[in-house]
């Protein structure tokens, strides 16, 4: 594994670049073929009503897998993410307009550790609501 | 009605191999937006170290969930999957899942616990390739929502 960034060159509370994700209906379609996840509440709006859900919204993985691109972006390796966990607290709602919704992610190194790991706690938010709670990546630093 | 206790622990058998393809790689960083050279190019990865490319670190979720159907769909658990939510996901993983990988999971319950008439059921998927080499554990969040009052 090759991280670009050195262990020793990040401090608790460095900030990683701060990232935006739009995501369309047409992403969700995207991502329920890519990933084989076809519940309907992520592509069918009369389905998401039916349930109780104010529109369709997109898979908590899909919001999983755009967060961590913070951290990979940043180590340009992706293989150094060790550990990734997160909680689903909201679901990102997407309406079904040409804009879509926005996860907006930012992140930064809340604990250094043995081994050149750090601990990366990420920020995940889309219409000004937290949307994983307990965001956090071990990430192995060259 | 809450579900029974003495499930936890219990241990499913072995998924058979699920094969990692260059092509299926592809399509999820597609899917994700994610145009890192490490998911699509096999120099990248090797100018990395890795043999082949690599998947992104949610890929292998495709492969844990299915496994985790033993789970879910198990009459004598009787977990009501028509009001499940996803609640927490967590991945550990020894090294990144790479192309070429023939990958099977066993999936264990690790607690059940029921809280404000919701059955909530923590499931491990321990996937490992075909010599037996551990590639990454995965820890699913199940909360099957309390049934409305009628």
């Amino acid at each position: 594994m090759t991280a670009t960034i050195a262990y020793g060159a990040v401090e608790v509370g460095t900030e990683l670049p701060a990232r935006s994700f739009p995501v369309t209906r047409a992403t969700l379609v995207q991502y329920a073929g890519a990933s084989g996840d076809f519940n309907p509440i992520h592509w069918n709006e009369k389905f998401a009503r039916e349930v109780g859900l104010p529109d369709v919204i997109a898979h908590g993985m899909f919001t999983m897998a755009e967060a961590i691109r913070v951290v990979t972006d940043w180590t340009g390796d992706p293989g150094a993410v060790v550990e990734y966990g997160v909680r689903f607290t909201k679901p990102v709602v997407v309406p079904n307009d040409d804009t879509g919704a926005l996860i907006e992610v930012s992140g930064k190194v809340a604990a250094k550790l043995d081994d050149n790991l750090v601990r990366v706690d990420l920020t995940v938010t889309s219409d000004d609501k937290k949307v994983l709670g307990m965001s956090r990546a071990l990430v192995r630093l060259a | 009605m809450a579900l029974d206790q003495s499930f936890v622990g219990r241990t499913y058998p072995p998924t058979p191999a699920y094969e990692v393809g260059r092509e299926k790689i592809r399509e999820f960083a597609e899917a994700v937006g994610d145009t890192n050279p490490a998911y699509t190019d096999p120099e990248a990865a090797k100018a990395l170290g890795y043999s082949d490319v690599i998947a992104p670190p949610t890929f292998v979720f495709s492969i844990t969930f299915r496994a985790a159907g033993q789970v879910i769909q198990d009459p004598q658990l009787g977990l009501d999957y028509s009001r499940v939510v996803h609640g927490d996901q967590k991945f550990a993983h020894v090294r990144p899942v790479r192309a070429g990988d023939r990958l099977t999971v066993t999936s264990t319950i690790e607690g059940i616990k029921s809280m404000a008439g919701n059955d909530i059921v923590d499931i491990r998927g321990e996937v490992h390739d075909e010599s037996g080499e551990h590639v990454v554990t995965a820890w699913t969040k199940l909360v099957a929502r309390a049934a409305e009052e009628a």
